[in-house]
């Protein structure tokens, strides 16, 4: 046990963050996902010619070349937060699509989508769930018909953030007909603007479009946009869920909400009391606070474990069903402490943080469900993590 | 930058399963419950692993290791519902003496514990958890006064630290004049309490700066451990249940009902592992955050450890509330230590107290 950072990683930390001071007139406005900014382009691309974003991709397709060093990556994410520093882009292309096409993309698939994806030139969006396949991804229904050279792709996908200002898609698509279930299936990469396509907002209960739906009717793409071997999309596109899973239950979201729900309660008063004098209240704060800290040092745990090849059991298992709850009961916590005033919404006087803990209360319920229900999660800690079976009629099919 | 156990922590925790395994099987504890919570034979079984001696360096005749050692070794206990001295003998009546003890106190006493020729009871409650029934110890030219309530690893006690009113420290000889001890019957069986009572009892004042606070800090870190520990057996043992029994033709473990009360027990316990480690880890190695990470490390096993207690419970059905099974003897240990030293509210409390926000 040692939570020291050594003399070369001190002096990277000390590079990192004399960088940051650097620059600190060229910080955008932080990413909101969609099309990004110019100002935003730019910093993405002094980040990546300096080491600070896409930092482990090759050279040769546009990012910073330098081998992955876990603590370094950590290191340059505690500056950011600490300096205050937008990140560079981030999403699905970014975090899902880029580690792919690495993985099983080929050569001319590299070359041709990672350095613009990089650069925030090509915006993706993800087409996997569909209104029939949520929990049950594997029986999706999107087909694609071999026509010539190409596919011919009719079918439905929804939950699809970001696809108004997408100019790709990456989707699964059922293109073996009569094959097993998880068997017929392609990773295939779609221009947006092909026709056929029809994107439709989907409003959810925070009042905003975060997802759509989208609708295919015989749009065409070529047989070579299949990533990995045509037929095992479901295998290709299980390789990058992990990486979804891992960022949705990033406990410096929980950190940083709690500081703000501590500041809250040193400001805020009721009655001409401050809301931190509510013992109550006060109690809340401090389990919450164990939570965090927990997950935090969780965190350094499985962080470690990567580095070292550790065995942590079903430590990983849990980082989304864990994370995902503590994210969403601090913001229920923050709504609470705020009382009459937590139910007013952006626009309003008197709205505390422009509405943002109503939102993030009702968005990250969604994001309890999205990316593997707390209940599929359970399933997973239980079957994989503890050796339990699994329900007889599912471990037939 | 290193979150992890080193190998030799791994090996040490290994020898002291490996060891409770062979010596501490459910039947001995069964025994060891009905004869006053304590099993010599394991004792000696600690006691040739070093067990006493763990934290006392080795000019007394102890190992010198440092408080994540010892919540490994807690941990171990908890997983086996050791009926042995441990909390106080072996962590914080050695911690008492190293930090505010004397020269001539430590030569007296550390070795005799290092080897394990005595055990040392600790009695500070009403200064942590606060003074219940009107106790407390009031003291007088060194004489004390009153009486104490949940002295911990009581029976077997050759010595007593005892804090007295504002925080103070002393050592009593446990066959003092004046000193009368009367054991309390808990919940749980596998370890021993007590309360004492104080006329004009002549005490030692352990004076050199303030134990207190580490002492307590230590205590929760050990509970926390030990209720780590505990509930991890208690999920193993609901797993393994739910793969054995079947009802509807089907073991039971294949139900998701069930598989979800065994995947939740899993996933809120674990993470309170990290907390025990990093709150041991900071007792030694971070002095400004120890006493927050202590706190909420006893806060955090107190609740999940409540939950897992009846969760896994549940999952046996109705054989496990009974006796038959002996699964109570980690429900009620788990109990025990959620009480002791503060309940989860108190230490929460306690834990705001330091940030100064109360």
């Amino acid at each position: 046990m040692d939570l020291a950072y050594n003399a070369d990683y001190e002096s990277f930390r000390a590079e990192t963050r004399a960088f940051l001071e650097a620059h600190r007139a060229r910080y955008p406005k932080p990413y909101g996902g969609g099309r990004p900014a110019p100002d935003m382009l730019a910093w993405q691309g002094l980040l990546i010619e300096n080491g600070y974003a896409a930092r482990t991709i090759p050279r040769e397709y546009g990012g910073y070349g330098a081998e992955a060093d876990i603590l370094k990556s950590r290191i340059i994410a505690e500056e950011f937060i600490r300096a205050k520093a937008p990140t560079g882009l981030s999403g699905q292309g970014i975090s899902m699509l880029v580690p792919t096409l690495l993985e099983v993309g080929s050569e001319e698939q590299k070359r041709r989508y990672i350095a613009p994806t990089l650069r925030g030139e090509i915006i993706w969006c993800q087409g996997y769930s569909e209104p029939g396949a949520g929990s049950d991804l594997a029986s999706l229904q999107t087909h694609g018909l071999e026509d010539g050279h190409d596919f011919l792709i009719n079918g439905q996908k929804i939950w699809t953030s970001t696809a108004q200002s997408a100019d790709m898609m990456f989707c699964l698509v059922r293109t073996e007909s009569g094959r097993a279930k998880h068997q017929g299936i392609s990773y295939i990469l779609l221009p947006m603007h092909s026709p056929g396509i029809e994107v439709r907002p989907l409003k959810t209960m925070t009042g905003n479009a975060e997802f759509n739906e989208v609708f295919f009717t015989d749009v065409r793409v070529p047989q070579g946009n299949v990533v990995g071997e045509r037929g095992q999309g479901w295998f290709v596109a299980n390789a990058t869920l992990k990486h979804e899973r891992g960022m949705l239950g990033d406990p410096n979201a929980a950190n940083s909400r709690l500081q703000a729900i501590i500041e809250l309660m040193q400001e805020e008063t009721v009655g001409g009391e401050k809301l931190m004098q509510n013992a109550v209240f006060r109690d809340r704060l401090m389990q919450l606070q164990g939570r965090v800290l927990a997950m935090q040092f969780h965190g350094l745990r499985l962080l470690t474990a990567s580095m070292t090849g550790d065995d942590v059991g079903l430590g990983r298992l849990i980082v989304k069903l864990e994370g995902c709850e503590l994210n969403h009961q601090l913001a229920a916590f923050a709504i609470d402490l705020l009382g009459e005033l937590g139910v007013l919404y952006h626009g309003s006087p008197h709205v505390r943080a422009h509405g943002f803990w109503q939102r993030a209360y009702m968005f990250d319920l969604g994001l309890i469900i999205g990316g593997g229900t707390a209940q599929i999660q359970k399933n997973i800690i239980a079957e994989r993590g503890l050796g339990l079976p699994r329900e007889p009629k599912l471990a037939r099919g | 930058m290193e979150f992890a156990l080193s190998q030799d922590q791994k090996m040490l925790q290994d020898s002291v399963n490996r060891t409770l395994d062979r010596l501490c099987p459910l039947d001995r504890v069964r025994k060891a419950a009905d004869e006053g919570a304590y099993a010599a034979d394991v004792w000696h079984g600690l006691v040739d692993l070093g067990v006493p001696g763990l934290l006392i360096p080795e000019q007394f005749g102890g190992v010198g290791l440092k408080l994540l050692d010892a919540a490994l070794v807690a941990e171990a206990l908890g997983r086996h519902a050791s009926p042995v001295p441990f909390i106080g003998s072996c962590v914080m009546a050695p911690l008492a003496l190293l930090r505010a003890a004397s020269p001539a106190q430590q030569e007296m006493w550390l070795p005799r514990l290092a080897s394990g020729e005595i055990t040392a009871g600790v009695a500070i409650s009403e200064q942590v958890a606060g003074a219940r029934e009107g106790a407390g110890i009031t003291v007088q030219n060194g004489r004390l006064s009153g009486r104490a309530l949940f002295a911990l690893d009581f029976a077997t006690a050759a010595l007593f630290i005892v804090a007295g009113q504002g925080g103070t420290l002393h050592l009593v000889d446990a066959s003092a004049s004046g000193l009368q001890k009367t054991a309390l019957n808990t919940i749980d069986s596998t370890r021993s309490l007590g309360e004492l009572h104080f006329q004009s009892v002549d005490s030692e004042p352990l004076i050199h700066g303030n134990g207190l606070a580490a002492l307590r800090d230590a205590g929760w870190i050990m509970l926390a451990a030990d209720t780590l520990g505990a509930g991890w057996q208690m999920i193993e043992k609901a797993v393994a249940y739910a793969q054995e029994r079947k009802q509807f033709d089907r073991v039971i473990g294949s139900f998701q009902a069930v598989k979800h009360m065994c995947a939740e027990m899993a996933a809120e316990l674990e993470p309170g592992r990290s907390l025990v480690w990093y709150a041991a880890h900071a007792f030694d190695a971070i002095p400004g955050d120890a006493s927050l990470t202590a706190a909420h490390a006893k806060a955090y096993l107190s609740e999940v450890g409540r939950f897992v207690a009846r969760t896994s419970t549940e999952v046996h059905g109705g054989i496990g509330i009974t006796d038959l099974l002996g699964l109570h003897y980690w429900f009620k240990r788990i109990g025990l230590n959620r009480q002791l030293l503060g309940g989860p509210e108190h230490v929460r409390h306690l834990a705001a107290k330091m940030q100064g926000f109360v």
